[in-house]
C-alpha cells in the first residue's frame, strides 16, 4: 500500500521529512524545500537588489544543492541578485581536479558564471607544495585556516559583495557541539547565525542553515543534480567524525535533534562578565584576527622563511619581527625548523 | 516445505558509499532461495558477507545501516516502506547513499 502525499493528497509519497514528519511527493518536496530557503533568505534579508553574490561552490552536495535553489529562487522570486559560482582550488592532485570538473559541469547545467581562485594566486602556495614541506601530519592545520580564509580572499580579489555557503543545519549543530566541547564561547556565539560579516571583510550567509542533510541529499539525488563526494584526502579529521556520528545517532532516535541542538546554541547566552577575546584585523591582509599578524599570514611567513613549525608553534612575541619581516635569531630559528613531526 | 524463488535486485551505492564496494556503484544480485521472502534486514547481512570490501562498521552498525546513510527502496524512501522489515520482491531497486561525505 503506497503512502500518499499530505500536501497534495494525490501522488505517492516519496520520502519523509526528519523536520517534520510528513510524508511528500517529490514535487511537493522539491516545492516546499525551496520555499523553506526562500523563507529563510527574506526572513533574515539575506541579499539586496542589485549585490553580486558569491556561492561558495565545491563541487559537493550542500554547494550544488545552493547553487540551484539560488538561481531557481532569483528567477521564481526576482532577487534581481547577480550570482557567480567561486571555486577554490586548493591544488590538491586528485581531489580538486575531480571536485572543480564537477564545479564545471554545474557553471553549464546552471547558467551561472563561475570564478575559480587558486592557492596559488592567494598564497604563492599550493597544498601538495605546502604538504611537501610541512608533512602529512601537521597539513591540516594549515589546511583549515588557509581553507577558511580561502573565500574570504577570493571573494574580495573578484569584488563580490556577499558571499553565501552550502552549510546545513547538520553542519551548524556539528559545529555548536565541537565549540561546545572545546569550550569556544566566542565562536559558540556566532556560529548558529544565519549571517555574519564578522570573520572576514565581506559579509557571509547561510540559506541553507535550516535544511537538513537529509532533505538536501534526497533534493540532489530525486533532482539528479550532479555532485561529487568524496573526502578531502588531507583532511581525515577525526574529532569532526565522532562528533558528526554522535550527532546522526541522535537523529536516528530523534530526528529533530539536529535543529534541537542549534537552538540551544541560538539560545546560550554568555554572561557579561565573560571576557571575549578583542577582535581586530590582520596588520597586513585585513581578515580578522585577535594578533597583528593573522594565523594565515604567520603560515605563510613560516613556509616562506622555510620554517614550517612557525604557525604551529607560539608565535605571540616573534608578531611584531614577523611584520616588518625582520630576521629571526638562529635561537628562535631553531625552534621552528624542526622536521621531526 | 514451499521455498521462495531466488530474486534479482538492482543494488546502487552512492555519496561516497561506493567507496567501501570498491567504489562500484551498481550492482545486479541474485538472492538465493529461501523459505521465507527476503527483507531488507536479510538483504543487509548478505551485503556485509558478499559484497562489502572494507570496514564494514562505516556501513552496517548492529543489524540496520549506519545512521547518515539514506536508503531508497524503489526511488521512496524506506522510512515509508517498512525499513529493515519490506520485503524484497522481484527486480526491487535498493539505493543506499552516504550524507557523511564531503559538501
Ligand atoms: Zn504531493
Ligand atoms: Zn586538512
Ligand atoms: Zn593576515
Amino acid at each position: 500500500m503506497p503512502v500518499l502525499c499530505s500536501r497534495c493528497e494525490i501522488k505517492k509519497a516519496h520520502l519523509k521529512r526528519p523536520k517534520t514528519g510528513h510524508s511528500l511527493c517529490k514535487e511537493c518536496f522539491f516545492w516546499v524545500f525551496e520555499e523553506e530557503v526562500h523563507h529563510s533568505i527574506v526572513s533574515a534579508k539575506l541579499f539586496n537588489r542589485g549585490e553580486t553574490v558569491g556561492i561558495g561552490a565545491s563541487g559537493g552536495k550542500d554547494s550544488t544543492v545552493l547553487a540551484h535553489v539560488m538561481k531557481v529562487l532569483n528567477e521564481r522570486y526576482d532577487y534581481g541578485l547577480n550570482l557567480i559560482l567561486l571555486s577554490v582550488d586548493e591544488g590538491i592532485t586528485g581531489y580538486r581536479d575531480d571536485s572543480l570538473e564537477t564545479v564545471k559541469r554545474n557553471q553549464e547545467q546552471y547558467e551561472l558564471p563561475l570564478k575559480i581562485v587558486s592557492y596559488e594566486e592567494l598564497y604563492g602556495w599550493t597544498m601538495d607544495t605546502i604538504v611537501k614541506q610541512v608533512g602529512l601530519k601537521n597539513n591540516c592545520t594549515f589546511c583549515g585556516v588557509f581553507r577558511r580564509q580561502a573565500l574570504d580572499r577570493g571573494a574580495m580579489m573578484l569584488e563580490v559583495d556577499k558571499i553565501c555557503t552550502g552549510h546545513n543545519a547538520d553542519d551548524v549543530a556539528e559545529t555548536v557541539l565541537m565549540n561546545f566541547l572545546r569550550g569556544d564561547i566566542a565562536r559558540l556565539r556566532r556560529c548558529t547565525a544565519i549571517s555574519t560579516g564578522s570573520e572576514g571583510a565581506i559579509p557571509r550567509c547561510k540559506p541553507l542553515k535550516y535544511a537538513y542533510e537529509k532533505e538536501i541529499v534526497l533534493y540532489a539525488y530525486f533532482k539528479k543534480l550532479d555532485y561529487f563526494s568524496t573526502e578531502c584526502i588531507y583532511s581525515p579529521n577525526a574529532y569532526r567524525g565522532h562528533a558528526r556520528s554522535f550527532l546522526k545517532d541522535l537523529e536516528s532516535i530523534r530526528p529533530s535533534s539536529i535543529i534541537d541542538v542549534i537552538h540551544s546554541g541560538e539560545n546560550l547566552s554568555v554572561k557579561e562578565e565573560v571576557r571575549m577575546p578583542i577582535q581586530g584585523n590582520c596588520a597586513r591582509c585585513g581578515y580578522i584576527s585577535s594578533q597583528k599578524l593573522c594565523k594565515a599570514c604567520v603560515l605563510l611567513e613560516g613556509l616562506n622563511r622555510g620554517l614550517p613549525k612557525l604557525g604551529i608553534g607560539k608565535h605571540h612575541k616573534l608578531q611584531d619581527k614577523l611584520l616588518k619581516s625582520q630576521p629571526l635569531t638562529e635561537e628562535e630559528e631553531k625552534k621552528f625548523k624542526m622536521i621531526s613531526f | 516445505m514451499k521455498m521462495a524463488a531466488p530474486i534479482s535486485i538492482h543494488l546502487e551505492f552512492g555519496g561516497g558509499a561506493e567507496l567501501l564496494f570498491d567504489g562500484v556503484k551498481t550492482h545486479h544480485v541474485t538472492l538465493p532461495s529461501q523459505s521465507e521472502p527476503w527483507d531488507v534486514k536479510q538483504l543487509l547481512e548478505w551485503i556485509k558477507a558478499n559484497l562489502l570490501k572494507e570496514r564494514p562498521e562505516l556501513f552496517i552498525q548492529g543489524t540496520t545501516v549506519r545512521p547518515g546513510i539514506l536508503v531508497l527502496i524503489n526511488d521512496a524512501d524506506w522510512e515509508l516502506m517498512g525499513e529493515l522489515d519490506y520485503k524484497l520482491q522481484d527486480q526491487d531497486n535498493i539505493v543506499f547513499i552516504s550524507t557523511l561525505h564531503g559538501g
